[in-house]
């Protein structure tokens, strides 16, 4: 041990200007990082601000208690899991999909063409977007103008909880599907050349050459993309809920995470909401050690 | 190719083709439908929301008005604080974290990137951010939006692989002429990597240009607000009135709309009028990262 630290202590002093440069970036990764899960503590405890996060009283699972007896824990669990189930399996497969067609285009110039457009959405910002949902979906607006050549009544979109996870669904894959696809295309470029060119010996055509040769080859950045997204399961994009809801599509559109918002940062409620902002964090983390467990299992690829 | 494409094969190519271009159609219309609505007719716009193709008239009124807009003028201008300001501090953090953590023989290596991995994953959530920038006085202070961003781990582990693939040889010739770590990220390292620098400057840049949300829960003062907080009042909340003051009432209402499509446009355009030129690059850059991961 003792023959470790001097060896550290060498290394210290022989890369001290690396060492040195390394410093603000772990003080702000402890800082406002690990800050934060220092300051979790206030989910067992009782907070007030006069005593601060180390001097407020403990008080074990209370919040915890009180928030899976609240009438709105099955509300805002369920719709956090349809959401990111909803997700997973229209919004997922989209870039792969985009992905595996952009690569069966034979013009590259029309290629290129769809690449930069389909990537352009993904630089507008959340606020814009959702401005265009309400306003293409108002009453009056575009969207129910063209359901008013058809001779179909004005739907209030956004207003019907009935409508919410479809839009917000929609509304990401329109935002994302380009995006989404440059890691498949990349994977896709990296697929070896001879395996077409066998396959065609064996008398392949494209489809085949696509299921047998293409899917396969980009399986490994599929399985990566699907750990990371599991572990981002509970999250969803709640900055983009706080944007599209209102108390009227609520038993749609409250998440977890929009739950902790509002009883936090709007109501003060600290302790209990960082109570349910750990639950949150604790099964995010769960699910992500466990796909990335039955990665491990089935194949070859795993996060780590 | 010598195989002639089969019969299923060439419909195949016709209905990717068809489909490509519906895709491309459905991502530009809305853009378009916005710029159009723009800078038609604001009495027409209000009575004629359907599908159209070309302006109803040509009105800039709309533009004008939102560039006489204080609102909107403060809130633009902290926005290209927010993203250069931002940027620059983001840019410095990021190239020396990557620098140093693509030392090859670094002992603490593994374990600071552990440290920075692991946040990835689990982090302490809104709540005790916002009590630990209470503690830290930064509330409603212009470093709240800058500074818990300062650092992207995703961004990083980018810059670290574009660092990892300077050539060694290059680096101990310059150690060899005398050069310091300082030197060799300067001099040698950088300069090899401008590719990807471009790209950390487009993503780091593009979410500030877009952030709204820390903005949102740290910032109290008006003359503090971006522009994102600022068009969430417009487009979403619904409050052009500000901007309309001195025209009739009729005329309010309909300059209300064609105001916030020049408020989008206005707040869209640099990004993506910037992106194209650069795309050659972000394409890479995420190429790196994606493999690396």
């Amino acid at each position: 041990m003792s023959s470790y630290f001097t060896r550290l202590c060498r290394d210290l002093v022989r890369n001290r200007a690396v060492y040195f440069m390394l410093l603000p970036v772990v003080a702000y990764y402890v800082i406002f990082h690990y800050g934060p899960m220092y300051g979790l503590q206030i989910a067992f405890k009782d907070f007030s601000p006069a005593k601060g996060i180390g001097g407020s009283p403990w008080v074990g699972w209370k919040h915890f208690e009180s928030f899976f007896g609240s009438v709105y824990f099955g509300r805002i669990l369920g719709n956090t899991l349809l959401l990111s189930l909803y997700s997973l399996i229209f919004f997922f497969p989209t870039g792969i999909i985009f992905a595996l067609l952009l690569n069966e285009l034979r013009s590259g110039k029309l290629r290129k063409a769809v690449q930069t457009i389909s990537y352009m959405p993904h630089f507008i910002s959340l606020v814009v977007i959702v401005g265009m949902l309400f306003d293409f979906l108002a009453r009056d607006g575009l969207i129910n103008q063209v359901l008013g050549y058809l001779g179909i009544e004005a739907i209030p979109f956004m207003r019907s909880p009935g409508w919410f996870r479809t839009i917000y669904i929609s509304s990401e894959i329109w935002q994302s599907i380009g995006w989404s696809s440059i890691v498949y295309l990349a994977a896709i470029s990296t697929v070896n050349p001879t395996l077409y060119e066998a396959a065609r010996m064996d008398g392949a055509g494209r489809f085949k050459q696509m299921w047998h040769v293409t899917l396969p080859g980009i399986i490994p950045t599929i399985t990566i993309m699907l750990i990371l997204f599991i572990g981002k399961f509970m999250t969803v994009s709640f900055e983009k809920i706080i944007l599209m809801y209102n108390p009227v599509i609520y038993e749609t559109a409250d998440v977890i995470q929009t739950y902790v918002y509002r009883k936090g940062i709007l109501e003060a409620d600290f302790s209990y909401s960082a109570a349910v902002g750990l639950f949150n964090a604790v099964i995010s983390f769960a699910l992500l050690i466990t796909a990335n467990a039955v990665a491990k299992k089935l194949g070859e690829t795993k996060l780590w | 190719m010598l195989i002639k494409p089969s019969p299923g094969e060439k419909a195949f190519d016709i209905v990717n083709v068809v489909f490509m271009i519906v895709v491309s159609l459905v991502t530009l219309y809305p853009l378009l439908y916005v710029l159009i609505s723009s800078v038609s007719d604001p009495q027409y716009v209000v009575q004629n929301r359907g599908i159209t193709l070309y302006p109803h008239g040509f009105n800039l009124d709309a533009y004008a008005m939102v560039f006489r807009n204080p609102n909107i003028l403060t809130s633009f201008g902290n926005t290209l604080f927010y993203v250069g300001a931002g940027t620059l501090l983001n840019i410095i953090m990021t190239s020396l974290g990557a620098y140093a953590l693509s030392r090859k023989h670094l002992m603490l290596k593994n374990a600071v990137m552990f440290m920075i991995v692991f946040t990835m994953f689990f982090e302490g959530g809104l709540i005790p951010l916002y009590l630990l920038m209470q503690n830290l006085h930064l509330l409603d202070n212009r470093l709240a939006v800058i500074i818990p961003s300062a650092v992207s781990a995703f961004n990083l582990i980018i810059m670290r692989t574009a660092f990892q693939a300077v050539p060694e040889s290059l680096e101990e010739s310059a150690r060899i002429d005398g050069a310091g770590d300082w030197t060799i990220l300067f001099r040698v390292v950088l300069p090899l990597s401008m590719p990807v620098v471009a790209v950390m400057i487009l993503f780091y840049g593009v979410s500030h240009w877009n952030s709204w949300f820390y903005a949102s829960i740290f910032l109290q003062t008006r003359e503090y607000f971006p522009l994102q907080i600022i068009l969430r009042e417009i487009l979403i909340s619904n409050d052009t009135s500000s901007m309309s003051v001195g025209v009739g009432t009729s005329d309010q209402m309909a300059i209300g709309e064609t105001i916030k499509y020049a408020t989008i446009i206005i707040a869209t355009v640099p990004i993506l009028l910037l992106y194209p030129f650069l795309q050659k690059y972000f394409v890479k850059g995420v190429m790196v990262g994606a493999i690396k991961e």
